[in-house]
């Protein structure tokens, strides 16, 4: 096949690609959208097949294992563990991009390397080595392996700044000196390895839909280099693509955060001297029973439902839909707020709903509860906490101050439903537990919404 | 190819992606992450024009890697984003 019409079926696969992901502006057309993207995969593999002079069997052998495993893996996953296959999957597309690069470093002919093409190889071979070791870190803390959950040690910033000036050093070596590039793309690939691990050892759970989101970004534009590379289009297109969709995700995590970028790689939260002890902020803690919650909710007309982060551990989701069915039967009207950062990755939440048959028509994005929150006769905060914690809006000296959050606190009673007073992962206690409107219902949060949907049938 | 052409076409696409993903609501964050995920399975075009004939074991070999990885990074993910978006349809208001 002619180059001239593998270019250009490369041209329409990239159009695809583009229609792909315009199809993801909405649910209905969502998964349209995703065939595409795989049709364009499909025609773009296919079509660079028949280029000819490969080795065939090598290649077959390849997409067969990757395929099986690939399956494998869609088929068994649990909706909840969607944020570590996502992770795993992207350590995986950034490995094969610093492969691609290193191989093709391997049959460079001296034309080959020039300054340009060099550059591309180091950055590819960069990226894709700090995405690889990176994701797989960030599975590791999101599977909850014990040996990664609380590495620490000291000067970690100045380690890794080393590194990171030590391999970006490496890279620049492959360019300058470009008899030994191989030698040099291999020890800037092993700093870029160590970096993406200490990189990502360090961030805590809820930084994780940051962190997963760069890593997203990363492996596009990884693909991205190593298209310079090869001088492929499709390659630098679709990565690019991803390259910008990563970018945009992870800048609306940091804001609904308000931290800055660097302050989640780098940064702890702020130590603040002022704010005020567990002890004085829990004074006045009502404790309250799925029966007493239960009587409230018959009175109510307008109910909202906030989860977090402990609604997945729990797999509450199923549980949560049965007591919106029943509440809605009796001609309550339900609706769930749902923060950007609840969870351990962007959308989390809305997937485990949608899972569980809840319309995403009744989801709602938190500006949009907080405008009408005196609205509601009741909020149920399901396994949520800083992200309901109104220091954020009242303490210019909390490590959350500014930080948007729902503004649960402002509906007429607030029920939250937590193992223990235990503090989240900002470390400060949260004020609205011991909040006049506020009771806490303590327990497993699939049991407790199962007792409440019990005693509300009962009652 | 001319470097400079490449690098219009990266940035042009940069800017159509920005233009198309600001528009993704946030219900469908997860599906887009994986989604895009399985798009940076591209890499395993490349990988394929490593494993030519003239180029040597060495290169095959790191090709046959990036394949198998790029393949589960591609295939897997878009089944997987298929499986989470059919949830996501066939609810009704």
């Amino acid at each position: 096949m002619s180059m001239e019409l593998t270019n250009i079926i490369y041209m329409v696969a990239a159009v695809l690609f583009i229609l792909g992901l315009k199809g993801l502006t909405h649910p209905k057309t969502a998964v349209r959208g995703n065939m595409y993207g795989s049709a364009a995969m499909f025609l773009a593999v296919v079509v660079t097949l028949f280029l000819g002079g490969m080795n065939y069997w090598v290649i077959f052998a390849g997409l067969a294992v990757g395929a099986v495993i690939g399956v494998i893996f869609a088929m068994k996953i649990q909706m909840t563990a969607m944020p570590q296959l996502v992770a795993l999957f992207n350590g995986f597309g950034g490995a094969a991009s610093f492969l691609v690069a290193g191989a093709t470093l391997s049959f460079a002919t001296d034309a080959d390397l020039n300054v340009p093409n060099l550059t591309a190889t180091a950055l590819s071979g960069l990226i894709g080595a700090v995405t690889f070791s990176g994701s797989l870190i960030a599975f590791g803390k999101l599977q909850e392996l014990k040996f990664i959950k609380d590495v620490r040690f000291d000067n970690q910033q100045l380690i890794n700044a080393c590194l990171a000036i030590g391999s970006i050093l490496f890279g620049v070596l492959m360019v300058l000196v470009p008899q030994y590039a191989g030698l040099f793309y291999v020890l800037m690939c092993l700093l870029a390895l160590a970096l993406g691990v200490l990189l990502v050892i360090f961030i805590g759970g809820a930084d994780m839909p940051v962190v997963i989101s760069l890593l997203n970004s990363y492996s596009g534009l990884a693909a991205s280099a190593a298209g310079f590379v090869l001088g492929n289009t499709v390659l630098i297109i679709a990565g690019s693509l991803v390259g910008a969709s990563g970018l945009i995700l992870t800048r609306i995590m940091c804001v609904a955060m308000n931290r800055s970028l660097t302050n989640v790689l780098f940064g702890k939260m702020q130590a603040s001297g002022e704010s005020a002890s567990a002890d004085e902020v829990y004074v006045n803690v009502k404790s309250t029973s799925p029966e007493e919650v239960s009587m409230l909710l018959d009175v109510c007309e307008k109910v909202l439902i906030v989860p977090g982060y402990g609604m997945a551990v729990a797999q509450a989701q199923h549980a949560v839909r049965d007591l919106t069915n029943e509440l809605t039967s009796r001609g309550v009207k339900v609706e769930f707020g749902i923060h950007p950062v609840a969870g351990r990755m962007p959308g989390h939440m809305n997937v485990l709903l949608a899972e569980a048959d809840i319309p995403y028509e009744i989801l709602r994005e938190a500006d949009d509860v907080n405008s009408e929150m005196e609205q509601f006769d009741m909020a149920i905060v399901l396994g949520a906490n800083d992200v309901v914690n109104p220091l954020a809006r009242t303490d210019p000296n909390s490590p959350i101050a500014g930080m948007p959050i729902i503004d649960v606190d402002k509906a007429k009673t607030v029920v939250v439903i937590k193992r223990s007073l235990s503090p989240g992962f900002a470390g400060i206690p949260n004020p609205l537990f011991s909040a006049d409107n506020a009771q806490m219902l303590y327990g497993d949060g699939k049991q407790a919404v199962v007792e409440i949907t019990k005693a509300l049938q009962e009652g | 190819m001319e470097y400079t052409l490449l690098l219009t076409i990266f940035l042009l696409a940069v800017f159509v992606g920005f233009e198309i993903i600001t528009k993704v609501p946030p219900t469908l964050h997860t599906p887009l992450m994986s989604g895009s995920n399985a798009i940076s399975g591209i890499t395993l075009v490349g990988a394929l024009l490593t494993i030519k004939m003239d180029y040597g074991w060495f290169a095959q070999t790191l090709g046959f890697l990036a394949v198998v990885l790029a393949t589960v990074n591609a295939v897997g993910g878009f089944m997987v984003t298929h499986r989470m978006l059919e949830m996501f349809r066939k609810k009704k208001g």
